[in-house]
């Protein structure tokens, strides 16, 4: 089976929708499977790469950093991009730039990158298939 | 003495695995370790927290796994026997939805909707989340 490139335009924020569950789950199976992965994360969803996001302690859980072992997204970015790699694939992971201005987190995850809505053109004319997740 | 406040939960299942509880009754749950006195209503979707048993897998990304993945029943149950809060389910929500009465946690109270009104008396606020 040929190796598919696919697209992802991600816009949720993280840690406000279980749309990105969703992206997440559908990106990792992609991954495992060496595909080439391209992901637009366009307003809210350009801070799931942001690097200064911090785990932390669950009060009302009783439990402590470590208990509660807190997801970032920006350990998910980082495991997806390791994952493709490990699998033969790539991912290009763009950050929509002007969203990232006006949201103060411009600084990403090694392996992601700023661009514009000019990539999300470029990702859609060579990708086998688009699938934009909306904020609903 | 705090204010009483009816919280009339409808919003549900969002972000729950990135939280790994419900934002809403998190937060609800902290500000009455704060002192804030609090009567929850589950209503639409939202009943189906009241189900136990439920649970869902953590995620997993390549190597990164999510090992603390939320159970909305135990939040619930939280709210019931630790904090003694008083939680409600909208009876004819969970009709609607085909939940049997058994398959409610214990501790969970049902309230008919033309209770409502009467309910709301009783409270110097109500927040709809």
């Amino acid at each position: 089976m040929s190796k598919k490139t696919l697209t992802f335009a991600l816009m949720d924020a993280p840690y406000e929708s279980e749309n990105l569950t969703t992206a997440f789950r559908l990106l990792a199976i992609a991954a495992e499977r060496g595909f080439t992965i391209n992901v637009f994360a366009y307003e809210g969803a350009s801070a799931l790469a942001f690097a200064k996001q911090v785990p932390h302690p669950n009060p009302v859980h009783g439990k402590n950093v470590a208990e509660e072992n807190h997801p970032t997204t920006k350990d998910q970015v980082a495991a997806l991009l390791a994952c493709a790699e490990e699998n033969g694939g790539k991912v290009d992971w763009v950050n929509c730039g002007m969203c990232v201005d006006e949201r103060g987190v411009n600084e990403f995850v090694p392996g992601t990158r700023r661009g514009s809505p000019a990539d999300l053109h470029a990702f859609t004319e060579a990708s086998d298939n688009v699938l934009v997740i909306p904020t609903k | 003495m705090a204010k009483k406040t009816l919280n009339i939960v409808e919003s549900a299942y969002r972000a729950v695995m990135e939280e790994q509880d419900d934002t809403i009754l998190w937060v609800l749950a902290a500000m009455q370790g704060a002192g804030a006195e609090h009567t929850v209503v589950l209503r639409a979707n939202a009943v189906n927290y009241a189900v136990a048993g439920q649970g869902a897998p953590g995620m997993a990304v390549g190597k990164w796994t999510q090992t603390q993945a939320p159970k909305m029943d135990r939040d619930v149950a939280d709210l019931i026997e630790k904090r003694k809060m008083t939680v409600y389910v909208i009876v004819e929500d969970v009709a609607q939805r085909g939940i049997e009465k058994r398959e409610l946690m214990s501790g969970i109270r049902l309230l008919p909707r033309a209770a409502l009104p009467g309910l709301y008396e009783e409270h110097a606020i109500v927040s709809h989340w």
